[in-house]
């Protein structure tokens, strides 16, 4: 048996299974080609609707006319017109908001995730706190801290300490038991295992929330604006709808998302810096 | 006369590394007996294994030795003083290596000793971390992180950096467990090999019979619920023990042995 198996006549007489497999089409398209046939058939979609005449200009301007808004206000930053300073008004309400979202977030993060006392009595009120529509409290800040940047500051980080003490929380949570038994049979004090083994263990928690802050940071600030006036860029927003300016509008939400696209990036290029040995939570798809 | 006898012993037997007495453990007020009076001895030098079904409390026997949890009766003595607590002379390893991932192999091994005496004192340690790197064959990868490690390279860093802070004793929870066999096979010679050089003493949890017995001096069968040392059998087989050694007509004798004490134990 095992000798005709070895036989070279055998050979001859042996075909080739080879066939092909089915892949669907869009599997072999390259994604640059997918994402632009997407975004084509969205501007031509947009654009037919728009010169049609069936919906009136002022619920959907025309595609021509965003864009050649979309170079008017990109002109007016460029050249540092008043367009820039109200960007700026908006960028820095961001930015502070941020900071003092991450000081309480973390503070507040580790006060919950590392004290019993912490979980048990403070992160209920969290959790309730959390749960309300933060947005309802924007009249009381504007109240408390009047028109001026303060109150939009107070929104933005209002609404992104959240998900930071959230991150923060469960990132201390995440070491595994056989790391904390290892800390505890080398007899690290409290404050080694926090430094050595639950921080570096929940940077890719801590960074998940600090993400979703960096997004909802944006939206704080513009909404802050929208709802307590001030020069930003939410103050330009409203008063182009109030003219009925949709192109206007469009144009600027787009560049406004810049703002946010930037802020998540820098938190994406922390992460990538800080967690280089845990790269399944980054955007990047996962090497197997 | 008697009392003579055992007094001339004592001289000729190794002095004992761990002796505990009675050590019982309760759960849930007591509901649940973890472990029930358990006594034995490990004298300095020898290898002993524990081995029982899964739940029959081995694990809280190795927490209870190594100080991780006090026992609920008795007393866990370890060179002449009494464990109240994790000590530096004990050495642990796990069934996962634990490495962390943000640590590069050498800056793993060197943990405790950056814990115990900070981080000057682990630096200047790291030509003795390079050296246990090149004793388990990892020489070279001080500076790799533990993802760029295999499963069987991970345990032995793991064994480096329990060996780092030179303990007398060394506690292992199912170490090898997770590896394959064919890598199993070969790091249990390679504790083997790094016991007897440093004369050290082991006491180890294991579920395979075969590893008990090819590795061990003494194997301490449990029964579980309430864990009880059901008997400990002694291995008569030189050393160092080889693989081929499994074919033997006693090690058969052994391994059969500790199979019927195991299911007089998970039945009774």
């Amino acid at each position: 048996m095992t000798d005709q198996a070895q036989m070279p006549a055998d050979a001859a007489a042996m075909t080739d299974t080879v066939w092909v497999q089915k892949v669907s089409w869009s599997a072999r398209v390259p994604r640059w080609v997918s994402m632009t046939v997407l975004m084509a058939l969205f501007l031509a979609t947009w654009h037919l609707v728009s010169i049609s005449g069936l919906v009136s200009p002022l619920i959907l301007p025309t595609l021509s006319d965003t864009v050649s808004d979309l170079g008017f206000v990109g002109r007016n930053l460029l050249s540092g017109g008043y367009m820039l300073s109200a960007f700026w008004v908006t960028t820095k309400e961001v930015l502070v908001g941020f900071a003092i979202a991450v000081t309480i977030g973390v503070t507040l993060g580790i006060l919950v995730g590392e004290t019993t006392f912490g979980e048990r009595a403070v992160m209920p009120y969290i959790v309730a706190i959390d749960t309300m529509p933060k947005i309802a409290f924007a009249p009381l800040f504007v109240s408390w801290l009047g028109f001026g940047i303060g109150s939009k500051v107070a929104l933005a980080a209002f609404i992104s300490v959240f998900p930071i003490v959230v991150g923060t929380a469960a990132g201390l949570h995440a070491a595994d038991a056989n790391g904390r038994m290892l800390f505890q049979s080398i007899r690290a004090s409290r404050l080694q295992t926090l430094i050595m083994l639950k921080i570096p263990s929940g940077l890719p928690q801590f960074f998940t929330g600090l993400k979703i802050a960096s997004i909802s940071v944006v939206g704080g600030a513009v909404a802050g604006e929208l709802l307590g006036g001030g020069q930003g860029f939410g103050e330009l927003i409203r008063a182009a709808a109030s003219q009925l300016d949709t192109p206007r509008v469009f144009s600027l939400i787009i560049y406004l998302s810049l703002l946010g696209v930037l802020m998540f990036g820098l938190v994406t290029w922390m992460q990538h810096k800080f967690v280089f040995w845990d790269r399944s939570s980054t955007t990047k798809p996962v090497q197997s | 006369m008697s009392a003579v006898a055992k007094l001339v012993s004592v001289g000729d037997t190794p002095r004992p590394v761990y002796e505990l007495t009675g050590v019982s453990r309760f759960f849930n007020d007591g509901k649940v007996v973890a472990l029930d009076g358990v006594s034995l001895t490990l004298p300095k030098g020898e290898f002993h294994s524990v081995i029982g079904s899964s739940g029959c409390g081995k694990t809280t026997l190795l927490k209870i030795m190594a100080g991780l949890m006090p026992p609920s009766r008795g007393s866990v003595m370890l060179g002449g003083t009494p464990v109240l607590g994790p000590r530096d002379d004990i050495g642990m390893m796990f069934q996962h290596a634990t490495l962390f991932p943000w640590r590069t192999t050498a800056e793993n091994i060197l943990l405790p000793i950056e814990v115990r005496h900070g981080r000057k004192a682990a630096r200047a340690e790291r030509g003795r971390a390079e050296r246990l790197l090149q004793l388990v064959g990892l020489g070279g990868f001080e500076d790799a992180f533990p993802s760029e490690l295999s499963g069987g390279m991970a345990q032995r860093a793991a064994i480096c950096r329990m060996l780092i802070s030179d303990p007398q004793v060394l506690l292992l929870d199912e170490p090898f467990s997770a590896l394959d066999e064919i890598t199993r096979d070969f790091m249990n010679l390679e504790l083997q090999r790094v016991c007897m050089e440093r004369e050290a003493s082991a006491f180890l949890i294991t579920h395979s019979i075969s590893e008990a017995v090819i590795l061990s001096d003494v194997v301490h069968v449990m029964s579980s619920r309430p864990g009880r040392v059901v008997q400990s059998v002694r291995i008569d087989l030189p050393r160092p023990r080889t693989l081929e050694m499994t074919s033997l007509p006693e090690f058969g004798a052994y391994a059969t042995t500790i199979r019927n004490l195991l299911d007089k134990g998970a039945f009774l």
